[in-house]
């Protein structure tokens, strides 16, 4: 198993769950935030390479964390999103705050 | 209100006896039972021989509305009341009702608008009906505060 969270120079790497439903947002979220308390984190990667699954859950993930690093100038990026999780990213309208890389 | 509310019901009852084939789930309100929830309508609906898309979309819309009566329904306290999902199929079409016997929603219209929420402080984008509408062809919500909520969706299925 891969390590959920990965901190480095000043970029969190999360990597995404396969199914990111309610069930799995309470544990992303926290864990997330626990790093960026430490004031070493400026901007968050979420790595989607293993998500199959994504629902408005793990759009609110990604806004809450937007909300929180983009007041001290953070960016949040999305990676490796199949063409599906790309969608809900896409319809959920935050392609305009957060940008989406392969 | 009274009259379109018993139309639907009456519908589903209706179109269901013509149905070429029906499940119903009871699950208890825990998060481990969306996904069990969303894969069990998707394996019930390859018979219609959906597309991956398709699957896709009915997965969305299911975990949606069951999301929506663990957290908001039964308001994430779990409990002895059901979360009920019922399908049926008829010709190239997937029947879905979602119930739950939670708190009820108070204006119906308001809840369905994009990134409206009443839970914030959990993180809830506000998307969920949305997605519902964006995903499936037909949505139509039914609830009484202090009652429960029944949201029922249709799809049809490959050969667009
Ligand atoms: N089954 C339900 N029981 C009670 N309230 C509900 C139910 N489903 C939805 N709601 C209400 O409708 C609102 C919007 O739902 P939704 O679009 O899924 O957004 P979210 O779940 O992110 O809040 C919820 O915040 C809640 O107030
Ligand atoms: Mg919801």
């Amino acid at each position: 198993m891969e390590k959920m969270f990965m901190v480095k120079d000043g970029w969190l790497t999360i990597t995404m769950p396969e199914e990111m439903d309610h069930h799995k947002a309470e544990e992303i979220r926290e864990g997330a935030d626990d790093y960026l308390l430490t004031g070493k984190v400026l901007h968050v990667i979420f790595d989607f390479s293993n998500t199959k699954f994504m629902d408005s859950s793990g759009i609110g993930v990604i806004a809450g964390r937007y909300k929180k690093v983009s007041c001290y100038g953070g960016k949040v990026v999305a990676a490796h999103a199949n063409s599906r999780i790309r969608k809900i990213i896409m319809l959920s309208g935050l392609t305009d705050l957060i940008e989406i890389v392969d | 209100m009274v009259k379109q509310k018993e139309a639907w019901s009456n519908g589903w009852q209706m179109n269901q006896e013509e149905a070429a084939n029906r499940m119903e789930l009871r699950i208890m309100p825990l998060s481990e039972n969306e996904s069990f929830a969303r894969v069990a309508v998707a394996a019930f609906m390859t018979q219609l021989d959906p597309t991956l898309e398709e699957v896709e979309d009915v997965k969305t819309a299911v975990s949606e509305a069951v999301t929506n009566s663990i957290i908001h329904g039964y308001e994430n306290k779990g409990g002895d009341k059901p979360v009920i999902i019922e399908a049926y199929l008829t010709h190239r079409r997937i029947h879905i009702k979602i119930e739950d016997r939670g708190v009820g929603i108070d204006d119906i219209g308001r809840a369905m608008e994009p990134l409206f929420t009443t839970k914030p402080e959990l993180e809830r984008s506000g998307m969920g009906f949305a997605f519902m509408e964006a995903f499936m062809d037909e949505l139509h919500v039914e609830s009484k505060q202090g009652r429960g909520t029944v949201v029922y969706m249709s799809k049809q299925i490959g050969g667009q």
